[in-house]
């Protein structure tokens, strides 16, 4: 089974990652058994049979974003899920920082929330600081294990996030 | 200034450690070229013609004796013996070795320097006024906002892949002399009923589309300084364009919603931020501002006898303290701008001796301390009067007493070809010629203020947009060509200054730079600058001047096709 970083540490990957491919739309696409993870559009036009799977049989149901897809667009619906998935296809794409943060500070989300796509050790430091708690990273599962140590990359942070609500200055001995 | 305690080291060399392990990994193979690239931009390091180049940060512009001492070691360690103040008040290192660069990050941190955030998509260094806490028309010192700002700036972890660079100015006097106008975000103190705040400006930029930032809020009280600002990035960060890179930059965005509208989006998003942790406090305010508080300065009177005497004997003194030297809000005490100009020198220049005799003066006229100007110059700003005259010998001995500040030989330019990848033209080779032909001081200082911008791209790094002359590198067949544009201004009166016609050749850019002082000179009226004659008669005389007909038409289409 492939792995993914959870609350750091080195964990099996159950959910599958519903992609619509090119001649695929959200109404017809098929949806495999098991945990999954379904885009936003998909999640749009198939509310109901989703949270019917859900309930009748007990399939775990999650949502990923992409950048452009705020978290306004599932705020109402956060109790659904067991998991939210933000994509990041090019590293340099930072939208989907500010969408944890919210996810996280604004709109309460408190399950699973996990970065995917072009993310990399180097990027874990800030992930977790905004509210990720699961990576699936592009390093091998030997590397990962290495890996882990970028969630101690740096002793302390000046910033309000959401791993640390107090700015370094409220904490700061005087 | 600053000092840090021993948090702000721990960030710092955890910092090292971790570019040490990105370098290593990227040596190895394990980081490939797209991965390996943010992060070492993260970390000021960008690979140009000559290899790597690494840009040091000087948080806005403060730097101490022992960190120029540092600085002269690198240089002569792990470069070529000297280094290149920019515009944005830090330095450059044109000649380092990628493998060497984590021991000179660590050499770096023992005197509390890094490189963080010098460049890439990210908050840069934070800019300020040269002259803070040392003028008299100041509001409130800006260097304690500054600070305040670096350390939220600093591994900000939302805002770490922003759509473009991001710069931050802020101004504490009634003069702005931080171009707050052409940054990212300009903050400008103001007070308002005893309180002191920020008249907020977003979308200034200089580059491919230079613009003027507009205001997006009147009056900021300074505790909601880094909750606003949160809320301003991340509306930034969310809805600026990612698609096209010459499109990115926040003034982009805001010039397509239009200011109010952005400002009613940044206000919204405010909403949920004010009143909340970020929220600054009077604590805080104190223990940052306890570190910019005056030094002792002594009793004195307000003009030293000796220093006027030495005025009225000599000459060339007399001249380097009218330009080189200012008024100080203590009677008794000047600033004095330490120039890095001169002919056959790239502006901005300094040799690892230069930078050991600065902090020689700082540490023996000016508490320890120097400031970088954005004009590319150094600054002691608290000399008492009755050591002007010696500081000026020691200053001409050590090649940084050219008695031209504010003058058309305190030209600005960027690295420009000799150094960038990005450029179309050289720059320092055209602001050599300038400073060959433009080397009576006599004539300088009859010509009066004069701000000469030169970039070797559209990119602006030489602020050429707000040079009352400014000179921009273009390409064309293959060649070095340059554009000169007109009435371009700084500071309260920002503008941007507009092309007076089709690029020129490099051979021309000096004859046509003279023959535009001539122009102005027969022209102007008693008093009027430059940019006043401009501003008074149009383009119209000087680009008359500027093209006349050279012998023929055929020599013309050459010369201007
Ligand atoms: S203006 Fe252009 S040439 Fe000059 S330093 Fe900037 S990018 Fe390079």
């Amino acid at each position: 089974m492939p792995k993914i970083i959870k609350q750091q540490r080195l964990a099996d990957d159950e959910w599958k990652v519903l992609q619509l491919a090119e001649n695929e739309t959200p109404h017809t696409v098929r949806l495999p058994v098991g945990p999954l993870l379904v885009p936003l559009a998909v999640w749009r036009a198939r509310k109901e049979e989703l949270i019917h799977r859900n309930w009748e049989h007990h399939e775990p149901l999650g949502v990923w974003l992409s950048p452009g897809e705020g978290p306004e667009a599932i705020a109402a619906d956060l109790d659904d899920f067991t998991l939210v998935a933000v994509h990041f296809p090019k590293l340099a794409d930072g939208r989907g920082y500010s969408t944890a943060r919210l996810l996280r500070e604004r709109y309460g989300y408190r399950n699973e929330l996990r970065a995917f796509g072009d993310v990399g050790q180097d990027q874990l430091f800030f992930l977790d600081r905004v509210g990720f708690d699961s990576f699936s990273i592009k390093e091998s599962d030997e590397d990962a294990i290495e890996a882990l140590a970028a969630f101690a990359a740096f002793p302390e942070a000046y910033q309000a996030a959401a791993n640390q609500p107090q700015p370094l200055f409220r904490r700061r001995a005087i | 200034m600053y000092r840090y305690d021993a948090i702000d080291r721990s960030i710092v060399a955890a910092r090292v450690a971790q570019f040490r392990d990105q370098t290593r990994r990227y040596l190895a193979g394990k980081l490939s070229e797209d991965e390996f690239r943010p992060l070492r931009l993260q970390n000021g390091l960008y690979v140009e013609k000559n290899g790597p180049m690494l840009r040091i940060a000087i948080p806005y512009g403060q730097i101490n004796a022992a960190q120029l001492d540092k600085l002269a070691g690198i240089t002569r360690r792990y470069d070529r013996g000297y280094g290149h103040f920019t515009t944005r008040q830090n330095i450059q290192l044109n000649w380092v070795k990628l493998p060497e660069v984590p021991e000179l990050l660590a050499e770096l941190a023992e005197v509390d320097m890094h490189a963080i955030q010098t460049s890439g998509s990210v908050i840069r260094n934070v800019t300020t006024d040269h002259y803070a806490g040392v003028s008299a028309d100041e509001i409130a010192d800006p260097r304690p906002y500054a600070e305040i700002l670096r350390q939220w700036s600093t591994l900000h972890p939302e805002f770490a892949f922003l759509p473009r660079k991001f710069k931050i100015a802020v101004s504490g006097s009634t003069t702005d002399r931080a171009a707050i106008r052409v940054h990212d975000v300009g903050l400008q103190l103001a007070q308002r009923d005893g309180a002191i705040g920020f008249q907020v400006y977003v979308g200034g930029g200089l580059g491919r589309t230079p613009l003027i930032g507009e205001e997006v809020k009147s009056f900021l009280p300074w505790p909601h300084l880094l909750t606003y600002l949160e809320a301003v990035l991340r509306v930034y960060n969310r809805y600026g364009r990612r698609d096209n890179l010459y499109k990115a930059r926040i003034k982009i965005l805001v010039q397509a919603l239009g200011v109010r509208e952005f400002a009613r989006q940044v206000e919204e998003e405010w909403q949920h931020l004010k009143d909340g942790p970020q929220t600054l406090t009077e604590a805080e305010l104190a223990r940052v501002a306890a570190h910019f508080a005056p030094p002792e300065y002594e009793t004195l009177p307000a003009d030293d006898l000796c220093q006027l005497a030495h005025l009225r004997e000599d000459k060339p003194y007399g001249r380097w303290v009218e330009r080189n030297v200012r008024a100080h809000k203590v009677p008794g005490y000047a600033s004095v701008t330490l120039s890095l100009k001169k002919p056959g020198v790239a502006p901005g220049d300094a040799t690892a001796e230069q930078l050991e005799a600065v902090a020689d003066l700082a540490r023996r006229y000016s508490h320890g301390e120097v400031r970088v100007s954005h004009e590319q110059n150094l600054v002691l700003a608290d000399v008492p009067q009755r050591e002007l005259y010696t500081v000026w010998h020691r200053a001409k001995a050590a090649g940084l007493a050219t008695p031209t500040i504010g003058l058309l030989a305190d030209l600005i330019t960027c690295p420009g070809g000799d150094f960038c990848e990005l450029a179309n033209a050289r720059s320092i080779p055209v602001a050599g010629d300038i400073l060959q032909r433009f080397d009576d001081l006599d004539y300088l200082h009859d010509i009066g203020e004069l701000d000469l911008n030169i970039s070797g791209c559209m990119n602006g790094c030489g602020h050429n947009a707000v040079g009352h002359i400014g000179i921009l590198g273009v390409e064309k067949h293959g060649e070095e060509w340059y554009q000169v544009s007109l009435g371009g201004n700084q500071g309260n009166a920002a503008a941007v200054g507009q092309a007076i016609g089709p690029a020129i050749p490099a051979a021309e850019v000096t004859n046509v730079i003279e023959r535009l002082i001539a122009t102005y000179l027969a022209l102007r009226h008693a008093g009027e600058r430059f940019i006043d004659t401009v501003q008074r008669l149009g383009h119209t005389p000087f680009r008359d001047a500027a093209y006349q007909a050279p012998s023929h038409e055929e020599d013309r289409r050459v010369r201007y096709a």
